[in-house]
């Protein structure tokens, strides 16, 4: 019992750390906390990182490593690159919070043919109008694209389909 | 070892690769190409990272991932002569990484099948981003090779000076022949028609011309490079050579 609530606690405390570059989201809305399992005493916390070279992958297990030891665990950050994250991954409540923050979130399904190569229509996360253009494929980090609204004239960052 | 080797062959592209393409960092013709250019070079290199690491652990002597990326000579890097070119102009720039992830998207994708769940892992996430980079470099050849004259010139001048250096990309040394019998690798040979595919529908709308090259340019697998690695290495690893195990 002591170790099933232990483990929760565990969960909890990682599950809140915010992502640096993002932070309107944390990594469990974003999906890229696997999962925290307790192994001999030891809170063992399985990240996958966004893409291959995301800059905040290291600093994002760093902060994971201390939530959980300000909770009191010994701590073990494992990187697991397979299978590999996707923007499927991303929680309900994650793409609400993006959205809220002025992130478009991802349209399609990831991997699809169609979110990489066609042109799909991404509603403007101000004003919710889907006459918008983009202006370039990459943002400001690496999992996103720039995006402009012709509704309300405002630029936005599009969260990419990957 | 072999895979040792062939491992060390995909890091080294993907570094070199990358580096090149940071060094436009700061440098690009607009502010978008310049988020997009260090973009593309952190897949790269965030993929290179993952290899070397992996190499690291298949060679057990104690070198980590940093010492393989930084610590080695010229003679010692294995990548392909495609990667190493220098940028050139914008033209070019935007070429080669078309060239390069016209072939990797393909590789990446047989890779999801390999016998070696580093390798797997690797290929999951890079497929997806070579399809990006032939997505953003395709469309960059094609509005300047179907642009003005001036920008038509030069794109049809970068497959003149670059497309001697793609033969090499389907070509197997003897360490990746080995991990292809094993299944740990796809078969290099085997991406031509995909990657024949790409281009010429890409040539076809930039309206540019494949040329016939007889006898392509090749070495790198056998450590034989143009100088311009040499410069390459000379900048990148100035800081772990002028200042040994700096860390920060």
């Amino acid at each position: 019992m002591v170790a099933v609530l232990d483990q929760k606690r565990a969960w909890a405390a990682a599950a809140a750390v915010p992502d640096p570059e993002v932070p309107c989201v944390t990594v469990e809305d974003l999906g890229i906390l696997r999962r925290v399992e307790l192994v001999d005493g030891v809170a063992v916390a399985q990240v996958t990182p966004t893409y291959s070279g995301c800059p905040a992958t290291m600093a994002i297990e760093m902060a994971i490593e201390v939530a959980l030891r300000e909770a009191g665990f010994d701590v073990r950050i494992e990187r697991v690159l397979s299978p590999p994250w996707t923007t499927d991954w991303i929680t309900e409540a994650g793409r609400e919070k993006l959205r809220a923050y002025g992130i478009a979130p991802p349209v399609e399904t990831a991997g699809s043919v169609r979110a990489l190569f066609g042109d799909v229509a991404v509603a403007c996360p101000r004003c919710g109008s889907g006459d918008t253009e983009k202006i370039s494929e990459f943002g400001s980090t690496a999992c996103k694209a720039q995006y402009r609204c012709r509704a309300c004239a405002e630029p936005f960052d599009y969260f990419k389909c990957i | 070892m072999a895979r040792l080797e062939a491992v060390l062959e995909l890091a080294d592209d993907h570094l070199i690769l990358g580096h090149r393409i940071s060094e436009w960092c700061g440098h690009a013709p607009m502010l978008e190409e310049d988020l997009a250019l260090p973009n593309m070079a952190l897949d790269l290199i965030g993929t290179a990272r993952v290899l070397y690491d992996h190499a690291a652990k298949l060679e057990g002597k104690g070198r980590s991932e940093d010492d393989l990326a930084m610590l080695r000579v010229e003679r010692e890097y294995r990548n392909c002569l495609l990667v190493e070119r220098p940028n050139g102009d914008f033209a070019q720039t935007m070429l080669r990484q078309l060239y390069f992830a016209a072939f990797m998207e393909p590789f990446w994708k047989a890779a999801l099948g390999s016998s070696d769940e580093i390798i797997r892992g690797v290929a999951g996430k890079a497929v997806k981003e070579m399809a990006y980079h032939i997505r953003h470099a395709g469309e960059w050849v094609i509005r300047l090779g179907d642009g003005t004259e001036e920008s038509a010139r030069r794109m049809q001048g970068a497959v003149t000076e670059l497309h001697r250096f793609t033969g090499e990309l389907f070509e197997s040394s003897p360490a990746a022949a080995a991990c292809e019998a094993e299944g740990v690798l796809p078969v290099r040979a085997d991406m031509r028609g995909d990657w024949d595919r790409v281009i010429g529908m890409v040539f076809g709308e930039a309206l540019l011309e494949q040329p016939d090259i007889p006898f392509p340019q090749t070495g790198g697998r056998a450590g034989i490079h143009g100088e311009q690695l040499g410069h390459l290495l000379a900048e990148m690893q100035y800081l772990q050579r002028a200042y040994p195990g700096a860390e920060w």
